[in-house]
């Protein structure tokens, strides 16, 4: 996994609640047996018309979001499905961070896998930065993981929790297989410990 | 240990292989099922990193999401299906998996699979690369959906890295009136505590009601878990759910099985235990529901009206509710029973059981479907058709004008040939009205199996309690 290196950039605005995990990778990009080149589907229903142009509305389609690698979204975005889709998809268009008042689960836990950086923040943290965001690209936000904290165009802090081990993770880009392969014995001293326990498994 | 804990607590500690001093655990995962959609990523990680599975014997998979539901035997037309169909095929020949294709009469929805084949077991961990996992927690089992990057881990090491999460007790009490299902119960659950209520929860399910429900009622609520927000619901395992599993294919035999039972009476949640939160609902006051919006919490009762989203305070809720109406193409102060419909869709891992079958039919025995509109219906399994089959449902259905299809998973998500159409509207089992679910600007409404043969008769919806009459 790649490091989560800092970011500032544009923050493109999504003031959505429950953005489900079915609008931001619609089902037909899951055909793929492959991570890669999920971008062209990010947000497909909502970007494109139906001739497969672009829907000059949406967000990320107008030119001051165009480069956003941020994005400010309503409460419980990544609901639905399980699909690792949505942050690969995600990624691959270039956005690295979410913020929100809440996330799925599920969604969550998918983007530490990726190097993508999931912030929570209460409700007047988020509406601050979605009105910077309606700046534009005049407003780009800082996000720093080693200091927890995202600082506005203005030089307004804010800071943020994550989980200790995560931020591990993100920050060195572990693959966590591979730490938990090294834990070889003790899944082994416990699947032994299981045999004579609870033999019907 | 003394101190009085949950059923998920009595679990997560069976499956510690570790715990770190950040609070970080190292759980141990007893089965794994897998699909075809979120593994083709996994496999390949294996591959690249010259990895095995370590348990193939707790792993197994089965098509679902791509099947076609009409004739298979010429094989799956669409390409891009059928390579990730294959991929699944030749990834579990490579890595020894048990696998079910598409031929096989015990394939079906990986949901439904599980159960029926006994590899769901009460006090087990479960895990499977797709968010409906919550429904394996009907047997008192801690199931879970995950992304791809962790079925790669489980693959690999047979565990998952997590937190625990917390408790929450939902307590449906009451008997539930005739007429009001499972599906009208969890719906309710989720109108109440909204789609992202249970989140960082493994949520509980208890009360007079939850245990009235049988166990396909009961995998109907836990399968929609993830629709209020909790990675895991689960029902404290009874008389019910042993007599459910005895005799499954890959049920414990003979002294395991009594043994097994010793273990799983264990596990209900004592008394005292303690719960993070708590929900009461009360069963006797529940109908019939039907949602109106594009979010599994936007229920109303088949007797209300769509509402008027101006109400609300928040304004990025007020603003997406608005957007969800224009989609729907509704009106706010519309009768629920003034909505006609274009199309029913009757199957999913929410409501493609048996028991679901039975009770479409018993509505819509001697009558005809609505000319106006299709339906379909897409049994979960090939053992739930062949059970169907055998119970002359299907004879039923197709005297009804209902479409009596091959299993999978189908209109669910329509990433087979099952699709709506724009601007279609649809009556559906399934567990979810996202946009373009169930095809591009297709519009759900969510009900259960008996209001939705209700509405197949009346091409409109109606409450099924008047409709049976
Ligand atoms: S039936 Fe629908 S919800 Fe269930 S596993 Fe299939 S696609 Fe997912």
């Amino acid at each position: 996994m790649e490091k989560f290196k800092n970011i500032t950039a544009v923050a493109a605005p999504l003031p959505e609640v429950n953005v489900d995990t079915d609008k931001i990778i619609p089902k037909q990009y899951l055909k793929t047996i492959e991570r890669t080149g999920l971008g062209k589907g990010l947000f497909s229903e909502l970007r494109y018309n139906d001739d497969g142009t672009e829907n000059k509305d949406f967000v990320l389609n107008k030119s001051q979001y165009r480069n956003a690698k941020i994005l400010v979204a309503g409460d419980n975005f990544g609901c639905g499905s399980s699909r690792e889709h949505a942050p690969w998809a995600l990624l691959d268009y270039g956005i690295k961070v979410v913020i929100s008042t809440s996330f799925a689960d599920i969604f969550y836990n998918n983007c530490f896998k990726n190097g993508m950086l999931p912030i929570v923040l209460d409700e007047k943290e988020v509406s601050l930065l979605m009105e910077e965001t309606e700046r534009g690209s005049n407003a780009t936000l800082s996000v720093d993981l080693e200091s927890q904290e995202i600082t506005t165009s203005d030089g307004n802090k804010i800071n943020f929790k994550i989980d200790k081990f995560l931020k591990h993770c993100l920050l060195n880009g572990l693959d966590d297989i591979a730490l938990t392969l090294e834990k070889n014995s003790e899944i082994g001293s416990y699947e032994d410990k299981i045999k004579s326990q609870r033999p019907w498994l | 240990m003394s101190k009085s804990r949950t059923i998920y607590d009595k679990i997560w500690d069976d499956h510690l292989v570790n715990t770190n001093d950040d609070g970080t655990s190292l759980i141990y995962i007893d089965r794994h099922l897998v699909h075809e959609v979120t593994s083709p990523q996994a496999f390949e990680g294996l591959r690249m990193t010259k990895r095995k599975v370590r348990c193939p014997e707790k792993t197994l998979a089965v098509v679902d999401h791509n099947v076609p539901t009409t004739d298979r035997k010429n094989g799956i037309e669409d390409e891009e299906s059928r390579i990730q169909v294959e991929a699944l095929e030749k990834n579990c020949k490579e890595f020894d998996v048990e696998y079910f294709n598409e031929l096989d009469i015990r394939q079906g929805i990986v949901h439904v699979v599980g159960p029926e084949q006994g590899f769901t077991l009460p006090g087990t961990t479960i895990m499977c690369g797709d968010s409906h996992t919550s429904t394996h927690g009907a047997f008192g089992a801690l199931a879970m959906g995950i992304g791809t990057s962790e079925v790669e881990h489980i693959l690999a090491t047979q565990t998952l890295i997590q937190r625990k999460a917390k408790n929450f007790r939902v307590n449906v009490g009451g008997t539930a009136p005739d007429g009001v299902t499972a599906k009208d119960i969890i719906l309710s659950i989720i109108g109440e505590i909204g789609a992202g209520g249970g989140t960082g929860s493994v949520i509980e399910y208890t009360g007079k009601a939850i245990s009235d429900l049988s166990m396909e009622g009961r995998m109907t609520v836990c399968n929609m878990s993830i629709e209020g927000g909790a990675r895991a619901g689960l029902i404290g395992p009874d008389e019910k759910t042993f007599s459910y599993i005895k005799d499954r294919p890959r049920s414990p035999k003979g002294d395991d099985f009594d043994r097994a039972v010793g273990y799983w009476n264990a596990l209900n949640s004592d008394k005292d235990a303690y719960f993070d939160r708590d929900v009461y609902l009360d069963a006797a006051a529940l109908p019939p529901v039907v949602t109106w919006g594009t979010s599994p919490e936007d229920v109303v009762s088949i007797n209300g009206e769509v509402p008027d989203p101006e109400g609300i305070d928040d304004e990025i809720r007020k603003e997406t509710k608005k957007s969800a109406l224009e989609y729907m193409d509704l009106k706010p102060g519309t009768k629920i029973k003034d909505i006609e419909l274009d199309v029913i869709f009757i199957g999913s891992c929410t409501n493609g059981r048996i028991e679901d079958l039975r009770e479409v039919a018993k509505v819509v025995e001697g009558h005809h479907v609505n000319e106006n509109l299709n339906a379909m219906i897409v049994p979960g399994s090939g053992l739930v058709k062949e059970q169907a089959i055998n119970e002359g449902l299907d004879k039923i259905f197709m005297a009804a004008g209902f479409e009596w299809r091959e299993p999978g998973c189908s209109m669910c998500l329509a990433m087979n040939p099952d699709k709506l159409l724009p601007g279609q509207r649809c009556a559906s089992t399934s567990n979810r009205n996202f946009e373009g679910r169930q095809g591009f600007r297709g519009r759900t409404h969510l009900v259960s199996p008996a209001m939705a043969a209700a509405a197949a008769i009346a091409g409109r919806f109606v409450d099924v309690r008047d409709f049976v009459k």
